[in-house]
């Protein structure tokens, strides 16, 4: 006999039948928003302007008075050696001086020299920055791209073989960018790298396999898969072959063709810049034009605590061309009119440099004030919102706060931001916060959108 | 115990019944069943068998000893078995040869990794956003996990320990268990301490009793210390929550209702715990996940989802599932060992009643995809394989040793693609829904066309071992089966291998696509 007697029923919590009912009402409304909410409402709004959005995520934290708000009169401590700021193509904006091809193109795009939210933490400040919420809550919220997925992909209608969310090359990885709306809105990381030929994305373009040693294999697959034909009518079974239909329809099809470079002219190829990062932007042009509404080029190695200027030497040439580019090409084809460029990182860095060793010349995370750039997709260029202090330590004027950006992006890819967002608590969740939330916000960025 | 006998009896009849009933309408044994008959093996069975008379449906028959030698080795340890392991059991004449490997499994370090990576899932050991547990604290609470579940402590010690701890997040790694959370407010600790040791979603509660459960949890204080990302939790005297949250700071209720009075100089997490360890829920919602795990769905299902509107599916077994458990001391492995030596674990996966009440009452065993951790094990041992993990953030970096398994790994941040790609649990809820193995096209791509697994493949040991000169086709099919599926080859399918060996390709291509065509077979990528 055991050490206690049970009677499982008395013990059971007690609720009294009303509250069961209650109960079982308010779970089933929200298994239904999980898993069968309907997703009309995501159809083309009215009011949309934009189609897509490429993400420019520099990962690590750029230095923002390096790059977009550069201080020439801060002096040697702040600046280094980038001391001599260029003019771009609109009167009254000057950038770093390693940026030659987007001086060209500043009539194009809008920086935000005011962005803000205080935090230091790579982690924190990259959940902040994309999805506009404050860590700490119950439930993790997804990234832009994966509302962007949700609304815009297969549930509204979308029927690419490539998935709606695509992020060149590597997954961002810092916090599940889907959140509580679950896999099916993660993006799909191509892997590989753009500069080289082939571009190896995983799983699609495998390098020394031609599509008839493909085909061939595949019979032999189907020939010895025994338990398949022994439970032909097993819900995994056939989810598994819809499942390898549809990756073979990228293998053999059309699929694969978006990634082929060898299709673009070499002068193009090279403007864009020979290197990951120039190649990845020429990729996400071409993911755009096909009508994949989200992409993110992740790049790295912005977190510059040692011998940052040697780093900019290396790294602002590349985004310079690569982002520059991207932005004349995707003007010269009328895509940049529906497609947003969003540039940014997590945080700004240190304005004040850190000479001393072991840091020789670093700066260190900055999330009192940094900067975003804008462009397209209804965001009007040639502007600069908001300003930091003299030495861009501080907000000076008009703060902006990463919920306005990602709201002013929502508003015009013509997502409401009252759209519920179905989540596997049955909780009460949209787009956009609510007041209750308690999320800091100036705004929508309306000096930049077109009324 | 007469009346005990006499029910047993019946019920072997029912299964001897079901058998005869079956025995004439099969056809020849298929590689993935055995004509034996049904016999009840333990009261499981009978409690099981029950539902099937009562709703009229035909079980699976029971799996052959491949399977079997495939499923357990999968379902215990999380790990393949060799290909040596595998011959030896099929071609073992013990007829007790079952019991005997299952007993072995469960003393395997494989069942403890294996186990501690679930419940890392369920108490969201992760050492980055949203729970920042931090590195060195995830890996001590998840080192205490796996070496309580290796020691078989008893589950009522584990969840105490695990409620009353105080101390520092690095040297007392169950105070963790109140870190590893978003919400550490009162409420949202008894939201955890629901969800972990109830089974319940305490978010669906009247808000009543949720701040009823928070007045235990309302001293429970945090505080930095001068060593980075220590913190020490501890009984918070000096707190005001309990007040706030139901006007009393002395009076509390516990959640079935029964009031208790709370002296102010102990911590009411000890009151709490005493009382869990005897509550009926603790034993049933453990049971049950353990039921889960095993056999791919609860008698409540979700297993974290119980709820009046939500019965199990068998009440019965249920009740006598947990009644074994709290009586055997809360012996985890005790659990294992009833349901893994029962007929029902040990149905095949081929469903011999088309009825949709077939799977909730375990008439077979389910089809489902191998998590990420356990796929990613498997095609590494069999490749000669292994994965690079790491974590670049925080500092100081993270760097996994490469002979360490996937199924072992201690913290949910550690980075990794395929892990991802494949639905490792983010960790963020505790909820056991949070794990996907859904197939999909992107898995699919990686498994048939990716360049690590084809890179994997082609460097692999057995693919330099199995073409080596003097293996003949025969040979090299027999054991690339039982290498990989752990069985050997039907008729038919050394037949088709072999035509694909003459086909005109090289030997060493045949042999790489053969590898390739097994490990994307659906024997490979599910349980069954």
């Amino acid at each position: 006999m055991s050490a206690f007697h049970f009677d499982f029923e008395k013990q059971r919590p007690r609720i009294s039948r009303r509250e069961a009912i209650r109960r079982a009402l308010f779970v089933t409304s929200g298994l239904v928003l999980a898993n069968h909410i309907s997703f009309r409402a995501f159809g083309a709004a009215p009011s949309a302007r934009a189609k897509a959005v490429i993400q420019v995520w520099m990962w690590g934290g750029p230095s923002h008075t390096d790059i977009f708000d550069p201080k020439p009169d801060a002096g040697y401590d702040y600046c280094g050696p980038l001391k001599t700021p260029i003019e771009t193509n609109v009167s009254g904006i000057r950038i770093g001086e390693l940026l030659p091809v987007l001086a060209k193109q500043a009539d194009k795009y809008s920086i935000i020299r005011s962005m803000t939210h205080g935090n230091n933490g790579h982690e924190t400040a990259a959940y902040i920055t994309q999805t506009g919420r404050q860590p700490g809550g119950r439930l993790v919220y997804p990234a832009v791209g994966s509302v962007v997925s949700l609304t815009k992909g297969y549930d509204a209608g979308y029927k690419g073989l490539i998935p709606p969310y695509i992020v060149l090359t590597e997954p961002q990885g810092r916090f599940d960018e889907a959140g509580f709306l679950g896999a099916k809105y993660r993006p799909f990381a191509t892997g590989g790298n753009p500069a080289q030929t082939p571009f190896a994305v995983e799983g699609i373009i495998a390098p020394g396999i031609t599509a008839e040693h493909q085909k061939g294999r595949r019979e032999l697959l189907h020939h010895l898969d025994t338990l398949a034909q022994a439970l032909p009518a097993d819900p995994q079974v056939v989810a598994n072959a819809q499942a390898e239909n549809a990756a073979y329809d990228m293998i053999l099809g059309d699929g694969a063709k978006v990634f082929d470079l060898s299709e673009e002219k070499p002068e193009l190829r090279d403007r864009y810049g020979r290197n990951k990062f120039g190649q990845s932007c020429l990729v996400a042009r071409r993911l755009i034009e096909r009508g994949i509404p989200y992409v993110t080029i992740n790049s790295g190695g912005w977190d510059t605590h040692k011998n940052n200027f040697q780093t900019m030497q290396r790294q602002l040439p590349e985004l310079d061309k690569g982002m520059g580019t991207l932005l004349q090409d995707l003007a010269e084809r009328g895509l940049l009119d529906s497609t947003i460029v969003w540039w940014g990182g997590e945080f700004g860095r240190t304005p004040k440099v850190q000479w001393e060793a072991p840091w020789n010349g670093g700066r260190g995370h900055w999330g009192k004030v940094f900067s975003s750039v804008v462009a397209g997709g209804g965001f009007k260029g040639g502007h600069v919102i908001g300003a930091s202090d003299a030495k861009g330590e501080e907000v000076k004027e008009r703060p902006v706060y990463p919920v306005d950006v990602i709201g002013s992006i929502y508003a015009q890819l013509g997502i409401e931001a009252a759209t519920k967002l179905p989540n596997p608590e049955g909780q009460p969740t949209f787009v956009m916060p609510q007041p209750a939330d308690g999320i800091k916000s100036a705004g929508l960025l309306k000096e930049i959108m077109s009324a | 115990m007469k009346a005990r006998a006499g029910i047993f009896a019946a019920g072997q009849l029912r299964w001897l019944g079901l058998f005869l009933l079956l025995s004439n309408s099969v056809s020849a044994a298929s590689p993935f069943e055995s004509p034996a008959p049904l016999t009840p093996q333990n009261k499981i069975d009978e409690l099981v068998s029950a539902r099937w008379q009562a709703l009229n449906l035909t079980p699976a028959q029971l799996c052959s000893d491949p399977v079997f030698v495939r499923r357990i080795y999968l379902d215990v340890t999380g790990t393949l078995p060799a290909a040596a392991e595998a011959q030896a059991f099929i071609l073992d004449q013990n007829p007790g040869k079952r019991a005997v490997l299952i007993d072995r499994l469960l003393a395997n370090d494989e069942f403890a990794d294996y186990f501690a990576m679930k419940w890392g899932d369920a108490l969201r050991i992760k050492a980055e956003f949203p729970i920042n547990l931090w590195p060195n604290a995830a890996q001590a609470y998840h080192r205490w996990i796996h070496d309580a579940i290796r020691d078989n402590v008893p589950w009522d010690k584990i969840a105490t320990e695990m409620l009353t701890a105080s101390g520092s997040n690095f040297e007392k790694p169950p105070v963790n268990f109140y870190r590893a959370m978003q919400n550490r407010t009162p409420t949202g600790i008894a939201q955890a301490v629901a969800l972990t040791f109830l089974g319940e979603r305490a978010d669906h509660w009247p808000s009543n009793d949720l701040a009823n459960l928070a007045v235990f949890f309302a001293n429970v204080g945090y505080k930095s210390t001068a060593e980075w990302k220590e913190e020490i939790v501890f009984f918070n005297l000096a707190s005001t929550n309990a007040g706030a949250l139901n006007g009393s700071p002395k009076k509390a209720i516990f959640p079935d209702g029964e009031k208790v009075t709370l002296s102010p100089d102990k911590d009411p997490r000890a009151v709490f715990a005493s009382w869990l360890v005897k509550n009926p829920q603790f034993a049933r919602s453990l049971a049950n996940r353990t039921w889960s795990w095993l056999l791919g769905c609860g008698i409540v299902q979700e297993p974290d989802d119980f709820r009046t509107d939500n019965p199990p599916s068998n009440p019965a077994l249920l009740d006598f599932l947990a009644e074994d458990f709290a009586a055997s001391g809360f012996d985890f492995k005790h659990v294992c060992r009833e349901i893994l030596n029962s007929k029902t674990y040990q149905l095949a996966a081929i469903p011999q009643s088309q009825s949709p009440a077939a799977a909730a009452n375990f008439a077979f065993y389910p089809l489902r995809r191998l998590d990420a951790e356990v796929l990613i094990d498997a095609v590494d041992q069999i490749t000669g394989t292994n994965e690079n993990y790491s974590s670049a953030i925080p500092e100081p970096y993270t760097f996994i040793p490469g002979d360490l398994r996937s199924i072992a790994l201690p913290d949910g941040s550690i980075t990794s693609g395929f892990l991802d790609q494949f639905g490792r649990p983010p960790r963020d809820t505790g909820q056991e829904a949070e794990r996907n193995n859904k197939i999909s096209a992107g898995q699919k791509l990686t498994l048939l066309n990716s360049s690590s697994m084809q890179r994997k493949i082609e460097t692999s040991r057995m693919v330099a071992f199995q073409t080596s000169a003097n293996r003949t086709p025969p040979e090299i099919i027999t054991g690339m089966y039982l290498g990989i599926l752990s069985r050997f080859p039907t008729v038919e399918e050394q037949t088709e291998a072999q035509t694909y060996f003459q086909s005109g390709m090289g030997k060493r291509q045949a042999v790489v696509d053969l590898a390739w065509a097994l490990m994307n077979s659906t024997e490979f990528i599910y349980r069954h």
